[in-house]
């Protein structure tokens, strides 16, 4: 290699943040995408993008409070510096998107507007109409496009990443692609390879996510010995609409702009919601929760959601699964001005104008928060060292991931306009790591011979797969069983019987689907095979959310086991409420210790091993996360009482003992 | 057809007919093929591709490679799956099978796009989408990617102009709908490079109309408080070969647009700001 160069696997928001920021330093960039970049799967974003803005600051808000929310909102299951850099990145973030062109929404002045979102109290989501996503992702495919033009970025769209190419000592120095269209396999030298893939929503069947989110870069780094962290957290967003093809997103910022979620108090109430009077309406979330009311966190409000349909038996319709969402009280132009992508999107597909009708939602599997393991190194202020060629960087030297498909910002679960300010500010830090390591590399380039071994290896599986004979199975029926098992084990609420089972079932359908044969055995275009290779990589993946969701007894964020729940406070006597709130902290205290800690999925060759591995929460201690769920705000108060008296102890010793004796 | 008439119990029919113009590769003959597809409730163009994958079989029982076709979000925001559905471009997610039953009974009939050169069945060649967008440099030259602090402030009514806008999704039905915008398709020479091909296709593409699409671009581009800054090189493009004049003003594609983008509009302003450029090139010389 004369220069160095660096290959994207990805073009969505973080891909292109990566692509562009490197152009920038000068580093030549090679990037694969499944699609167009234009199409990733990043157009689907809706809400908007979170920071502190100089309103909310005036409010009280500071970076300190969006970290306190981040962490809080994940369940302590992140490790604190990487988050907190993001929160102080966020302001700057948002500025540089407005200067690249994104058209937010504006006040009456022409500031950015802001609106609110789920997980805090304060209104930091910037937006643009209700296609943020799409908005940002427009402005840096625009950026790359300029950086293609003065031919620093090769884009490689309809290329499908097969794998990253190891060296003797297990270093990344390229990767392997495949040409969509004519199918010719070429391997990339790179100096290093950043993932940038995305989710892997396609595991579980139907779900938010676009067609191109099957997970496979991530499986294909995985099966090569990269780490993946807390596989089991998967967001399941509580407002969806149900399709047959897909489960189309309706976004947290309908209840950002003041949308309200109900069901009649009569079951199956058959009058029209709009002549239900407020009386016999069951508005269950602000009820629960007065203080977040519909902005509960997502993990909270898809259990609320399916607990008002599943265990109370309230759904709207008798057959299927629903509760209202309703903006019917909000004017048409608020509306438009500010929602308008959304509702379109409703009226296009269920036929109905939700600016007049409440329209009719559940939750769908959304976003994952576990992905490939990556580092970072810490400053003494806790926050990153950003030119660390540490930075996002997987297990394996020279391979790095970024955006939804790194496990590094969310930990147990996400909140809302989060992911967009992630998958930006991982792309943009990414790209120093890269120099850093560019500029620290010596010793010969990589022979010729290990690409060519790489390339033969997957041409002769490619090849294996279009010659196979006689298999009866059907790769399209075993991905629509592996969502099913998916879907009904590892989404709102998991038990160990049910977790067992599926794992048995997707052994079995992981063996099965080695038996599959191809409709389409040529060689030009052939989307069944590239299908087929992408359903044998989810196994792995699907395996390790799996195990490691059976092997975590206990509830995280999004992994919800109620076997392994604390129960409700029953007792009505103030004392006796007190001792059962102590014993609830206790059993947090206890819980924290046993639990606090993230899952590392490796793959054996076979099946994942899991291990764990410590989260470092040293800037913001763990606590109980209730959301002032109403009647719970006892066990608050003691949580609060017990820290304040550990912290007595620790500035004045002397006092320890009697704040025990206490 | 006596069979498309089974209607179940509920009054929607058990099945319909799926026919498919398939076409193996660039430069092959097209061809017309029929399948059936099973009857589900909230389908959509997207969902029965997918069954016909699954099945891989023709109407007559015959194994078939299954359709090749392109999709992504589903949810019309990425521009992936436009095809030609019952003679007219859409998008085939956002395209329901209820309603188009209930405009043409026992029958749906997809094309790929013709102003595109297919690739295999509905899968076409778009990147000529592409290549226009920086041809109207379509982006906002700033500085780089430092901390400058924030952009200009807009106002509600700037800002409303510029998001219709800025929703392009480039997925080309105002093209494909378009009279002036003529197909362009160069096939490989023997031996030739990727590059060297793609080369001679942005070669022929830049001599080629730029669209509705790459217009209205242009506008928002423009209108921006920084874009603006190299409005002038926008108009000169407009001006050129393949630029504005080959517009016909036939309105075909504000009609088709998915996204409503106005982009007649668009048109419009181009043609005036393209006047003034021209009065504004004669005076500087």
């Amino acid at each position: 290699m004369a220069k160095k160069r660096v290959m994207v696997i990805g073009g969505g928001l973080a891909g292109l943040a990566a692509a562009m920021k490197l152009a920038e330093l000068g580093i030549p960039v090679d990037l694969m995408s499944l699609t167009p970049v234009k199409r990733s799967h990043s157009v689907c974003a809706q809400g908007g993008i979170n920071s502190v803005s100089d309103l909310t600051r005036q409010e009280g808000d500071d970076e300190s409070k969006h970290f306190d929310d981040t962490v809080y909102g994940g369940d302590f299951l992140q490790h604190q510096p990487p988050v907190k850099e993001m929160t102080l990145w966020g302001p700057k973030i948002i500025d540089l998107m407005d200067r690249l062109g994104v058209p937010f929404n504006r006040t009456a002045e022409g500031y950015l507007d802001r609106r609110r979102f789920g997980g805090t109290l304060y209104k930091r989501t910037a937006f643009s109409g209700a296609t943020t996503g799409q908005q940002l992702l427009y402005a840096l495919d625009e950026q790359v496009r300029r950086w293609e033009s003065a031919g620093l970025v090769t884009k490689y769209e309809y290329w499908d990443f097969l794998g990253p190419v190891l060296d003797e000592s297990g270093v990344c120095r390229g990767c392997v692609g495949q040409d969509l269209v004519t199918m010719e396999i070429r391997t990339f030298p790179a100096d290093a390879v950043i993932v940038a893939s995305g989710g892997s929503g396609l595991l579980f069947g139907r779900s938010t996510m676009s067609m191109v989110c099957t997970g496979s870069a991530v499986s294909r780094c995985f099966q090569r010995g990269a780490k993946y962290g807390n596989p089991e957290f998967v967001q399941v967003h509580p407002t969806a609409i149900p399709g047959a093809d897909k489960l189309r997103l309706m976004s947290e910022s309908a209840r950002g702009e003041g949308g309200r979620v109900w069901v009649p108090r009569t079951p199956q109430d058959p009058r029209d919601p709009k002549t239900i009077p407020e009386s016999e309406r069951y508005y269950f979330l602000e009820e629960r929760y007065p203080k977040y009311g519909n902005l509960v966190p997502r993990d909270i409000a898809t259990r609320e959601i399916f607990d008002i349909c599943v265990n109370e038996g309230l759904s709207v319709e008798k057959d299927r699964q629903c509760v209202y969402l309703d903006l019917t009280h909000i004017s048409r132009r608020e509306l438009d001005r500010k929602l308008a992508g959304i509702l379109e999107i409703y009226e296009k597909f269920q036929g109905v104008d939700p600016r007049d009708v409440p329209m009719k939602i559940f939750p769908a599997v959304h976003y994952v928060m576990g992905g490939l393991w990556v580092d970072y190194q810490r400053t003494t202020a806790g926050g990153l060292n950003i030119d660390s060629p540490r930075t996002h960087v997987t297990n394996i030297p020279g391979l790095y991931a970024i955006g939804e498909c790194d496990y590094q910002y969310h930990g147990a679960n996400r909140l809302g306009a989060n992911s967009l300010l992630s998958c930006i500010f991982s792309g943009l830090i990414v790209a120093p790591a890269i120099k850093s390591l560019l500029d620290s590399q010596k010793g010969p380039e990589p022979s010729s011979l290990l690409y060519e071994s790489a390339r033969r290896e997957h041409q002769s599986l490619h090849d294996g797969l279009l010659g196979r004979r006689g298999g009866k199975e059907n790769p399209y029926l075993i991905h629509q069983e592996l969502g099913d098992v998916m879907t009904r084990a590892a989404t709102v609420v998991r038990r160990n019987a049910q977790l067992a089972t599926a794992l048995e079932k997707v052994n079995e359908l992981s063996e099965r689907a080695q038996n599959c044969s191809l409709s389409d055995t040529g060689n030009w275009t052939n989307q069944n095979v590239v299908f087929t290779k992408a359903l044998l990589d989810m196994f792995p993946l699907a395996k390790s959310i799996l195990m490691g969701a059976l092997a975590r007894d206990e509830s995280r964020g999004a992994h919800f086991k109620p076997d392994f729940s604390m129960p409700d406070l029953k007792a009505t006597e103030p004392g006796e409420r007190r001792r059962e709130a102590e014993k609830w902290c206790d059993w947090f205290q206890e819980n924290t210790r046993q639990w606090l800690r993230s899952t590392i999925a490796t793959w054996n060759g076979k099946n994942p091993d899991l291990t764990y591995e410590a989260v470092d929460t040293s800037l913001i201690p763990p606590r109980p996360r209730l959301y002032g769920l109403a009647g719970a705000q006892i066990i608050d108060e003691v949580w609060r009482q017990r820290s304040q008296a550990q912290a007595n102890a620790a500035t004045n010793p002397a006092m320890a003992g009697t704040a025990a004796a206490s | 057809m006596a069979d498309h008439s089974a209607k179940s119990s509920n009054g929607h029919p058990q099945d319909f007919e799926v026919r498919i113009l398939r076409q193996d590769g660039p430069g092959q003959g097209s061809y017309w093929e029929s399948h059936r597809v099973a009857y589900e409730p909230d389908m959509n163009v997207i969902s029965a591709l997918q069954r016909i994958a699954a099945q891989a079989r023709t109407v007559d029982g015959k194994g078939v490679a299954p359709v090749a076709w392109e999709c992504n979000c589903l949810e019309e925001v990425c521009g992936a799956c436009t095809m030609v559905i019952n003679g007219r471009v859409r998008q085939s997610c956002s395209a329901l099978i209820d309603r188009l039953l209930a405009d043409h009974p026992g029958e749906i009939v997809l094309e790929p796009m013709n102003k595109f050169p297919v690739l295999r069945d509905l899968v076409v060649e778009r990147s000529r989408l592409f290549r226009a967008l920086k041809r109207v440099k379509a982006w906002i030259p700033v500085d780089g990617y430092y901390e400058l602090g924030r952009g200009d402030k807009q106002s509600q009514a700037e800002q409303e102009v510029a998001y219709p806008l800025s929703q392009c999704m480039s997925c080309g039905c105002c093209l494909e709908a378009c009279p002036q915008y003529a197909k362009i398709e160069v096939s490989p020479l023997s031996g030739e490079s990727s590059e060297a091909l793609q080369q001679r296709r942005d070669a022929e593409f830049d001599r080629g109309f730029v669209g509705a699409h790459a217009i209205s671009q242009a506008m928002l581009f423009n209108a921006h408080p920084t874009g603006r800054m190299n409005a002038s090189e926008r108009l000169d493009t407009l001006m050129d070969e393949g630029g504005l004049q080959i517009c016909g003003n036939a309105q075909n594609c504000v009609a088709v647009c998915p996204k409503q983008i106005p982009l007649t509009t668009s048109i419009a302003r181009a043609g005036r700001a393209t006047t003034l450029r021209l009065f504004q090139r004669w005076f500087d010389c």
